[in-house]
């Protein structure tokens, strides 16, 4: 099978691949460029977990192929957080929020909001419903996660300098 | 003794987990993300046919393409397997004629019967395509086509020749426990004012963990060590199989289940496919590795759910229950694991549930079929739940009583504790009439019945539907004991291990809640580690709803060990007597004088190196081991309170309102105590609604991508509400059991609020799934 080239960046750094024209972009993210937090969850376009942003767009990277990506600027979960240490509003407010429990689907629900909050940064909760219901997650209810969006957008809003990147053990509720 | 343990500085402290930086920032370690150099990879030809003859099975194409490295069929890897069972079940329990690979038939759509090993899974895809094979394909034995009974008595089409038929199982035969029949509930039936019997069907719904299976194994001849990543629940589990697989000595395995992306029992055992690869390895001497796609994991990850329960319930005409009688049928499909897959022991035990009554039947059938087999999923045994929580709905509406009045005439009440069901379970510390009537006046039972009598007046289907169970965790054979060990190390900070298999329940947080407030350090100085059987003390993995009960108990006094430990050394540090120090924040000191300390780091100093110091008859080192020894069965209950409306024009159904009122003892976290409700909740509400897989009378699967087979999104759930008894059972820690409990109770809440909904048609709702549909079909009568 014959191979291309292809040149991307991701998460601000450039990539040269050689890859075949059947190879996927979550396959060359996670293989080519070992960036393995964006994880394949049904590989037809379905659960979300393989979300990443391809040129401003937030894209299901299981059904793009790698060459169709070439020139592009990708973001993927590895780079969504502002900076090394720090965490994204979205990040910060899953933790908060017990908006993840095996964690698989996390990175996909992450990547997503991220990026529809950048386009509608105060979503009606319709629109906030609809858009993570792009995305499949089977350990939380969705509870949590929902929680999350609302509290992205408070912090989002208040501009709130990310935390360290620290466990503290913090308490975050009182006893029930 | 029941111990309630306040709030303290960790337990009973929403925590946030340890486990969430890595994974929300990309940096999650999961089976697929595992690399070793040179892996070589898999995909495995599985039958399109349910059942038939393998008439032609021709690998030469394959093995012939650029990148393959060997192509294997049945006769290849059968003959390497030794021997094959589950530790909980033990190697005499009855088995069906396992297999890695088809050989001469095929049993099951999906069933795999040859593997193609390449040097990329895309490579691997190829070699499958270019096998050749044909079958001569019979008809199919299916619960679908001929009903469970039709199934059982058909002694021609065998699933599996071998056995020699199709009944896999049933009870009360051949169970010296169980007897045999119970005249006394046939004269009570005689003679009762309300005898009611109605049938319940649950339909085929399945784990779906966002990870599917998957694992990499790698055997050094060399170094005489097979090491094993896998994507499993009980990392010792795997090793044991692998060890029976191979006749290979268990200290030569070494498995570890890195972050593992949910599991609900389908990870609970080492499948076929799984020890097909670690067979491979074996022979080849290189890594192998195969990660399952969601296709294959809808098709044959692992299958639950399709059962069926009749129930004979006789009441006196107050209303209260005299006795009940069960039938329960399920399809285990072809190779179900553990065993032959039965859950109707335990629904057996456990169908009493919080309902007094004393004269008690239970039998059961069931068989196999040319379908996936059935595996452990979230409550296994739970349709003791479904069936019985409908039928107390279905007996007070025909003897005209409300179904909450019902209840509260019917459970157990507390002056009756402890109280010995018909089963024989002996109950001490459930509370069903707390959580009763906590649910029932969080979600406003009796103003519902107002605003539902006037929603009716305006063509408006409202239900509101209840739900009780008591869950029980199983601490029988290896279930039964479990272990935790807790070191401080030199440095002072504590490093605790245990056999659990986390894959999603936050025990590196819960655990370690646990030791660091009954050890008295600071929760960031304790770690612990977990699904590694190289640092982990063997144990069974998570499951069965037991790593806070049972994990969290052993975690407990463990740490109590170690802290009298440290009291006696600090005692002769600081020249006091043990009982008058205590350790607070790692910090040991003397009661009424702060002044007179030493902290943990300079306590372990003097443990481990100071051994000449110690008092005669004292080992040194800060290193404690605690196996506890759990009870037969561990209970916590709940109530489940469930409204919905109903579309007339779609028979769409909404849920509404979603009310959980639960006693799990003392919580150590309630925030993941929530999450597990919740979870559990949801994937009833998929079952019931929206999650069906499908067969059709030949066989085939209807349902293997997620266009079909339809999982629940955040726009079909409703805010869950919770409410929190707490009663703390009488062992270690006063932790119950409660990650299954969500995915038992809710899918009877629902059905009883749809059945509730739709009381002005007269509809007969007893079957399952309940879509848009089924719903309509319901309304039309037919």
């Amino acid at each position: 099978m014959s191979e291309h080239v292809v040149e991307l960046t991701v998460n601000g750094q450039t990539h040269l691949a050689k890859v075949e024209g059947r190879k996927t972009l979550a396959d060359l993210l996670r293989e080519d460029c070992r960036l393995t937090g964006t994880h394949l969850g049904c590989e037809h376009g379905v659960c979300g977990a393989c979300t990443v942003i391809v040129d401003g767009a937030a894209v299901r990277s299981c059904l793009m192929l790698a060459v169709q990506a070439d020139g592009s600027e990708v973001t993927t979960i590895e780079g969504i957080a502002p900076g090394n240490g720090e965490l994204s509003s979205v990040q910060q407010a899953f933790r908060e929020c017990h908006g993840l429990q095996c964690g698989f689907c996390t990175p996909g629900f992450i990547v997503s909001i991220e990026s529809f909050l950048d386009a509608n940064p105060h979503p009606s909760q319709e629109e906030i419903l609809e858009n993570i219901s792009g995305n499949l997650c089977r350990c939380t209810g969705y509870q949590g996660i929902i929680k999350a969006v609302s509290l992205a957008i408070e912090l989002r809003d208040k501009a709130a300098a990310p935390p360290e990147l620290v466990d503290d053990g913090g308490v975050v509720r009182g006893a029930v | 003794m029941s111990e309630h343990q306040a709030a303290g500085r960790y337990v009973g402290q929403s925590v946030r987990r340890r486990e969430d930086l890595r994974l929300i920032t990309g940096n999650g370690r999961y089976v697929e993300d595992v690399a070793w150099p040179g892996t070589l990879h898999v995909a495995f030809l599985r039958s399109p046919v349910a059942r038939g003859k393998i008439a032609q099975l021709d690998v030469s194409a394959a093995q012939a393409l650029d990148g393959v490295i060997a192509v294997y069929t049945g006769k290849d890897l059968n003959y390497e397997v030794k021997s094959w069972w589950q530790t909980m079940i033990g190697p005499d329990a009855p088995q069906p004629p396992r297999r890695l690979l088809a050989e001469d038939d095929v049993r099951w759509t999906g069933e795999a019967l040859a593997m193609v090993i390449a040097t990329s899974r895309y490579v691997a895809e190829d070699g499958v395509d270019l096998i050749d094979v044909d079958f001569d394909t019979e008809q199919a034995v299916l619960t679908e086509r001929l009903g469970f009974d039709g199934v059982a008595a058909d002694t021609e089409n065998l699933v599996h020749p071998e056995w020699g038929s199709n009944v896999a199982a049933s009870l009360p035969a051949g169970n010296p426990l169980m007897p045999e029949s119970n005249p006394a509930l046939e004269e009570i039936f005689a003679s009762a004012a309300h005898v009611v019997t109605e049938t319940f069907n649950q339909h085929r719904y399945i784990c779906v963990p966002m990870e599917s299976r998957g694992i990499i194994a790698s055997w050094d001849p060399y170094r005489e060590m097979l090491e094993i990543v896998a994507a499993t629940q009980s990392a010792h589990e795997i090793r044991s199989a692998a060890g029976r697989m191979l006749g290979l000595n268990e200290n030569k395995i070494h498995a570890v289940a890195e972050d593992v992306g949910g599991g609900f029992g389908q990870k609970m055992y080492p499948t076929a496919e799984e020890l097909a690869v670690i067979v491979v390895t074996y022979k080849l001497s290189r890594p192998v590795r195969w990660i399952e796609d969601r296709n294959e994991n809808l098709l044959a990850g692992g299958h639950a759910r399709r059962e069926d329960m009749k129930l004979t319930m006789a009441t006196d005409s107050s209303g209260k229950i005299l006795g009940v009688k069960a039938h329960h049928r399920e399809d285990v499909g072809s190779f179900p694991l553990p065993s032959v897959g039965s859950n109707a022991s335990l629904s057996a035990v456990l169908l009493p549930g919080p309902y007094d009554f004393n004269q008690y039947f239970f039998s059961g059938q069931a068989v196999f079929t040319n379908t996936n087999g059935k595996c452990a999923y979230r409550g296994p045994w739970m349709m003791e739940s479904v069936a019985r929580e409908q039928m107390v709905d279905v007996v007070a509406a025909e003897i005209g009583m409300d179904p909450l009045e019902f209840r509260r005439r019917n459970i157990i009440q507390p002056d009756q504790l402890p109280y010995t069901t018909a089963t024989g379970l002996v109950y001490e510390s459930v509370t069903p009439h707390d959580t009763l009537e906590q649910a029932a006046e969080m979600i406003g039972y009796d103003a519902f019945r107002i605003e539902q009598a006037a929603a009716r007046e305006n063509g408006r289907l409202l239900g509101i539907g209840l739900s009780m169970y008591i869950e029980a965790s199983p601490g029988f054979g290896i279930l039964g004991a479990e272990q935790v060990n807790v070191r401080v190390d030199y440095g002072g900070t504590v490093l605790a291990s245990t056999g659990t298999g986390s894959h999603g329940q936050s025990v590196e947080t819960t655990i370690a809640q646990v030791v660091a407030e009954n050890l008295g350090v600071d929760f960031a100085d304790v770690k612990l580690v977990q699904g590694d059987t190289a640092t982990s003390p063997f144990g069974s993995g998570t499951g069965g709803s037991r790593t806070a009960s049972v994990f969290g108990g052993a975690a407990k006094e463990a740490a109590l060990l170690l802290k009298q430990k440290v009291l006696l050394v600090a005692a002769e540090m600081l020249e006091a007597d043990p009982s008058d120090l205590e350790m607070d924040l790692g910090v040991v000191s003397v009661a009424g004088n702060p002044e007179a300390k030493v902290t943990l780091e300079q306590v372990a100093a003097m443990a481990y190196a100071g051994a000449m110091m110690l008092p005669e008859g004292m080992e040194p080192g800060l290193d404690v081991t605690f196996r506890i020894r759990a009870p037969l069965f561990m209970y916590s209950n709940a109530t489940h309170a469930a409204i919905v409306e109903i579309d007339p024009a779609s028979g769409a159904v909404k849920v509404l309102r979603y009310v959980v009122s639960e006693d799990c003892g003392n919580m150590i976290n309630p925030m993941v105590v929530e999450g597990q409700i919740a979870g559990g909740v949801v994937q009833g509400i998929g079952g019931v609604f929206y999650e069906n897989f499908v067969y059709d009378t030949d066989g085939n699967p209807l349902t293997t991508t997620f266009l079909d087979y339809l999982l629940p999104t955040a726009s079909e759930v409703p805010i869950i509400e919770y409410g929190h008894v707490i009663t703390p059972s009488p062992t270690p820690g006063g932790f119950k059991p409660m990650g299954e409990g969500g995915a038992i109770c809710s899918p009877a809440a629902l059905i009883n609020a749809v059945r509730d909904a739709l009381t002005p048609f007269g509809a007969k709702v007893n079957s399952q799934p309940l879509g848009p549909q089924q719903v309509v079909d319901l309304m039309e009568g037919n």
